[in-house]
């Protein structure tokens, strides 16, 4: 199951929604907003999305994962617009029978999420500048930014 | 032909906007998309090379030919999660 929420995420409902009875192991990641990065203090982050396009990379990603390993259930849970520092912007769970799959498939979804999902985050920093975040380029920094 | 383009991020920044139909020659490729961005603003040519696209919400290469009512988008380097 994947999903794109506006609204906080509850971790725990997401945590649930993947146990079953054949399941031995849960392997949850929840994703965080920190408080600096390169070295800035961080208000918040602020996440947009190419929404049709999210939703189906993070559905393939979820097949994929279940191809390679045999899981019960998965569910990624990505939030959109602006979080604080210390709120949840992800949530990865999974279960399978065994621990070291649910260990490996989280990962992987997680690691792969990040580097194929069309959303992006703006850094909203404490010095009041606003930045696109991006790996692979230098940061932009633009006056002119559309709300 | 027309293609609608959608721009997110540093690439809606630099153009300047989220979202365009433009009429194209048939036939035409995804290159030629991001050339008539390029005339739009002299920054795009030179983030194009950490650029991705999509068409109809799969990653394609710019040499993927485009037809008529398909969905072109632009993907800076994503920063999800």
């Amino acid at each position: 199951m994947v999903r794109l929420i506006t609204s906080p995420i509850d971790t725990q409902e997401a945590a649930e929604s993947v146990r079953t009875p054949e399941s031995g192991g849960i392997d949850v990641f929840i994703g965080t907003t920190r408080n600096q990065s390169r070295g800035r203090a961080v208000l918040a982050l602020d996440y947009e999305a190419y929404e049709p396009m999210a939703l189906k990379v993070m559905a393939l990603l979820e097949r994929e994962a279940c191809d390679r390993w045999p899981l019960q259930r998965v569910t990624i849970v990505h939030r959109l617009g602006r979080v604080e520092v210390g709120e949840t912007s992800v949530v990865v769970a999974v279960s399978s029978a065994h621990r070291k799959e649910a260990f490996e498939a989280c990962r992987f979804l997680i690691d792969r999420l990040k580097q194929d999902v069309p959303i992006w985050k703006r850094e909203y920093f404490a010095d009041g500048s606003i930045e696109w975040s991006g790996e692979h380029c230098e940061p932009l920094s633009l006056t002119k930014l559309e709300e | 032909m027309k293609v609608t383009i959608r721009l997110f991020s540093v690439a809606k920044d630099l153009a300047g906007f989220r979202e365009r139909e433009i009429e194209l020659p048939d036939p035409s490729n995804v290159s030629d998309v991001m050339t008539m961005l390029d005339g739009v603003d002299s920054r795009f040519a030179d983030w194009r090379k950490v650029f991705r696209l999509a068409v109809n919400q799969e990653y394609v290469s710019e040499d993927h030919p485009l037809e008529n009512g398909d969905e072109v988008a632009v993907i800076p380097p994503v920063s999800g999660g």
